[in-house]
């Protein structure tokens, strides 16, 4: 039928055709790769072979750097994370709902989403010197104001009916609150952790430029100096696993804890 | 008596960079304890405005609004009402959202349980206590929703065209059940719909709205005997209320569609 193909929009394929796609894709970029490297298009200090790779993560792994590296990154993002979203949510919820909250708060994150969060490192050095914490808030600071205004929308788009509804049950303004407004806002409020766990991920190797001396930023930062392009890689692919690991966290955690909740 | 009492409300609208719209002018209306009255009347005609009014999440320009002679002033638990739109709380279940209102008055648990199986047996979806409103259709949420309004044992239900949303079989089964819990409970409810078959099925009084301005036209008695059941609705008494209707809303619907027509050349 014309309707149901590969190239019909909108339309369900086979659990088959999805995954052998997905590792067609995977695949060809592999295949590029070693045709690049072994088919010695590219010189080895532009660009790694799979097994020198592969190589330097065994040899890493095996005197633990690698594990050194990932905890020292791994305690750097989820700091500034939690740190944002402990601040983020309540007062997106608020500033979503409450035009009061709103004008207070807008002008400053209308105007801080706006600054990459390298031009503030100088000051951050000034301020709070070049040990972790400032590290933790380029992590905060990049996922903060963004978490900010996702949530804000969230909190907006939660239907008015609701409310009305709580009010003719008998519920007060603190009730509608914390008993209405905020469990209605969970879900999106889920959904935009988990973008923006993606993007503090991002911002690794910004935070762990100034005066680390471990972490996976730091890892490549410091294999940029010689050219150890293998080790670069290393430091790339560890990131986007550990990213990927997070994803299915939050996924996971949705599902687990918002069972309720209609759409994934 | 009349117990919920409408004197002289008007309710004007100031958009912002447009004219002003009188959405309900110098309406009064009683409505007495037990009966089930209706409003029916185009859209736009302020009619939800009324009914929001009376459950106290709007305020009137002027004019007074009273229920047993008391002031109405903001929402309240002894104002139930019901929206056309799904407004059960996605993470509550069938049971949890009927106790809503029980647990806020803190009454103790098992009290709110029971209010709640007993009014969830009233609307059929015993079996569905613990189910998630994402499982259930939108007659099985109204009906829901109907339970939930009324476990605060209201002096009086609002129902803002609750039905609007469901399809003319789920519709008419959802009245038949409507009528059902009405009759054994003796509620006072006040109905809006647009829907005249509607109207005249449920209503001991219909009140003809008409719009811009909002104003109750006329007010019919429907004496058509109770218990009422479908084949009501083709009975000769029931078509002449339909076309008594029918006709002042005729006048109203062309009255609304050339005011709308002029605001849009204007």
């Amino acid at each position: 039928m014309w309707t149901r193909s590969l190239f019909s929009p909108k339309t369900d394929i086979d659990k088959g055709t999805y995954v052998t796609l997905s590792l067609i894709s995977v695949a060809v970029i592999l295949a590029l790769w070693c045709l690049l490297t072994y088919g010695g298009i590219t010189p080895r200090d532009f660009l790694a072979a799979p097994h020198e790779v592969v190589q330097a993560g065994i040899k890493r792994m095996a005197n633990m750097s690698l594990f050194e590296h990932m905890w020292a990154s791994l305690v750097v993002i989820l700091s500034g994370f939690i740190l944002a979203s402990i601040f983020a949510v309540p007062i997106g919820i608020l500033m979503g709902s409450f035009r009061a909250v709103q004008a207070l708060i807008e002008p400053i994150t209308g105007f801080m989403r706006y600054i990459p969060v390298s031009a503030l490192i100088p000051l951050l050095i000034l301020w709070i010197g070049i040990g972790i914490e400032q590290k933790i808030m380029v992590i905060f600071l990049g996922t903060f104001f963004q978490q900010l205004i996702l949530i804000s929308d969230v909190s907006a788009r939660i239907s008015k009916d609701l409310i009305d509804c709580a009010y003719t049950l008998g519920a007060d303004r603190r009730r509608v609150v914390t008993r209405v407004l905020v469990p209605a806002c969970m879900p999106g409020v889920m959904d935009n952790l988990r973008v923006t766990m993606g993007w503090a991920w991002t911002y690794l190797v910004v935070a762990e430029l100034v005066a680390a001396d471990t972490g996976l930023g730091y890892m490549i930062l410091n294999a940029m100096r010689g050219l150890f392009t293998d080790v670069i890689l290393l430091g790339v692919f560890t990131i986007g696993i550990l990213g990927l690991i997070t994803d299915f966290f939050f996924k996971w955690a949705r599902r687990r804890l918002l069972p309720w909740s209609a759409d994934f | 008596m009349s117990m919920l009492s409408l004197r002289d409300i008007t309710v004007r609208f100031e958009p912002k960079g447009k004219p002003p719209v009188l959405a309900l002018d110098d309406v009064s209306l009683d409505v007495a304890n037990d009966t089930f009255s209706v409003i029916v009347g185009p859209s736009g005609c302020g009619k939800s405005t009324l009914l929001r009014l009376v459950a106290g999440l709007e305020t009137p320009t002027s004019g007074r609004l009273e229920l047993d002679g008391q002031p109405i002033n903001g929402p309240s638990a002894d104002r139930g009402m019901v929206f056309q739109s799904y407004t059960l709380f996605p993470w509550l279940t069938v049971r949890e959202n009927v106790m809503f209102g029980p647990k806020l008055k803190g009454l103790s648990k098992s009290e709110c349980e029971d209010i709640a199986d007993d009014l969830i047996k009233a609307v059929h979806l015993d079996g569905f206590e613990k189910s998630y409103p994402k499982e259930l259709s939108g007659g099985m949420r109204q009906r829901v929703a109907l339970a939930r309004a009324l476990a605060n044992d209201p002096r009086i239900l609002l129902m803002d065209e609750p039905f609007g949303a469901l399809d003319s079989q789920t519709r008419q089964m959802m009245q038949e059940l409507l009528l059902d819990v009405w009759q054994s409970r003796r509620k006072t409810v006040l109905f809006i719909t647009h829907d005249i078959d509607e109207a005249i099925f449920l209503g001991d009084e219909v009140h003809v709205m008409s719009a811009r301005p909002g104003l109750i036209k006329q007010s019919l008695d429907i004496s058509i005997e109770r218990p009422r059941h479908i084949d009501a609705l083709t009975s000769p008494e029931f078509m002449d209320y339909k076309r008594t209707i029918l006709s002042l809303m005729h006048d109203e619907a062309i009255k609304a569609e050339d005011a709308a027509n002029q605001r849009k050349s204007a």
